[in-house]
């Protein structure tokens, strides 16, 4: 059967985010004076073919492993719905 | 003559200025394009700089399933030198040719600028005709440029002398001021600053030919 997948993709812990730093000290120009730990990340959406829900966590885990994500530096979730 | 190949994938940009600079140091230097199997039993191969297939998704993420790249790793394995210079070194890191990761600039900032550069371990290909601590003038081209690698590792690099340049006013952020790395043979080598754009005095330095004249062999 097919399943949506979402997969959100983020920098680990302790990698630095100049994006998201950029982004969260322009806040307070704004007003918003009470953001922190903004990271920024992407969004992966795709469709996949899979027996059931835990045959296609475990595919859509291996293609984020060996491509989507970098381990190094990268960590991702992985949501999936029929 | 030593010959080496240089990696063409879509969206390479730097390949003929390599090949250009490596002419200049009687090296052999001819063009594969990422689909081929075989370097065509080259010496080395350079990984030029470039947006290879896009830079999508990630900077060398889909440039190292390129078939060409079996053919690289084979060239690794055997103790050739294996160069990756800007997107190169993003493309070697990406394939685990090479510990760690380049990520955005510090800055956010696309940096084209010349830098000085020191030489650290002249045990790699690329540095073992080079004094140790000696200074290069080099241009960088980069938009993720910043090295970076968990604390295991960077303990590992400087205790096996594997930081092969590092940078003397950090312009990206990487960490420990990192340029350029290899692996623990030392001949396979990733930098971010461009050797071929500083072989020719029109260019405004000669600094990078004595990096591409180590290999010759």
């Amino acid at each position: 059967m097919k399943f949506s997948a979402v997969v959100e993709i983020s920098g680990l812990a302790g990698i630095a985010d100049p994006e998201g730093q950029t982004i969260e000290r322009s806040l307070p120009a704004l007003g918003f004076d009470h953001v922190e730990h903004v990271r920024v990340g992407k969004l992966i959406r795709f469709e996949i073919e899979a027996a059931d829900k835990p045959a296609a966590l475990e595919q859509c885990d291996e293609l984020c492993r060996k491509l989507l994500a970098n381990p190094v530096i990268e960590r991702y979730d992985v949501a999936v719905t029929p | 003559m030593t010959r080496i190949a240089v990696v063409v994938f879509p969206g390479s940009n730097c390949e003929h200025d390599v090949v250009e600079a490596l002419g200049r140091v009687n090296i052999d230097a001819t063009l594969v394009w990422h689909t081929e199997t075989s370097l065509a039993g080259a010496d080395g191969v350079v990984v030029p700089g470039g947006f290879a297939h896009g830079d999508y998704l990630r900077p060398g993420a889909i440039a190292r399933f390129s078939p060409v790249m079996t053919a690289v790793e084979e060239a690794a394995r055997d103790g050739r030198p294996v160069i990756g210079i800007c997107n190169g070194f993003q493309v070697l890191t990406e394939a685990g040719l090479l510990p760690g990761a380049l990520q955005r600039n510090a800055g956010l900032r696309f940096l084209c600028r010349t830098v000085p550069c020191r030489v650290v371990s002249t045990r790699s290909v690329l540095t073992r005709t080079c004094e140790p601590g000696a200074m290069l003038e080099l241009p960088i081209n980069h938009n993720e440029g910043n090295y970076t690698c968990d604390d295991s590792t960077l303990d590992r690099l400087r205790e096996q002398d594997q930081i092969v340049l590092t940078y003397d006013d950090n312009p990206n952020g990487s960490v420990a001021d990192i340029a350029g790395i290899c692996n623990e043979a030392g001949n396979v080598v990733g930098l971010m600053p461009h050797p071929e754009r500083a072989s020719s005095s029109l260019l405004g330095s000669l600094d990078g030919v004595g990096l591409l004249a180590s290999l010759a062999s």
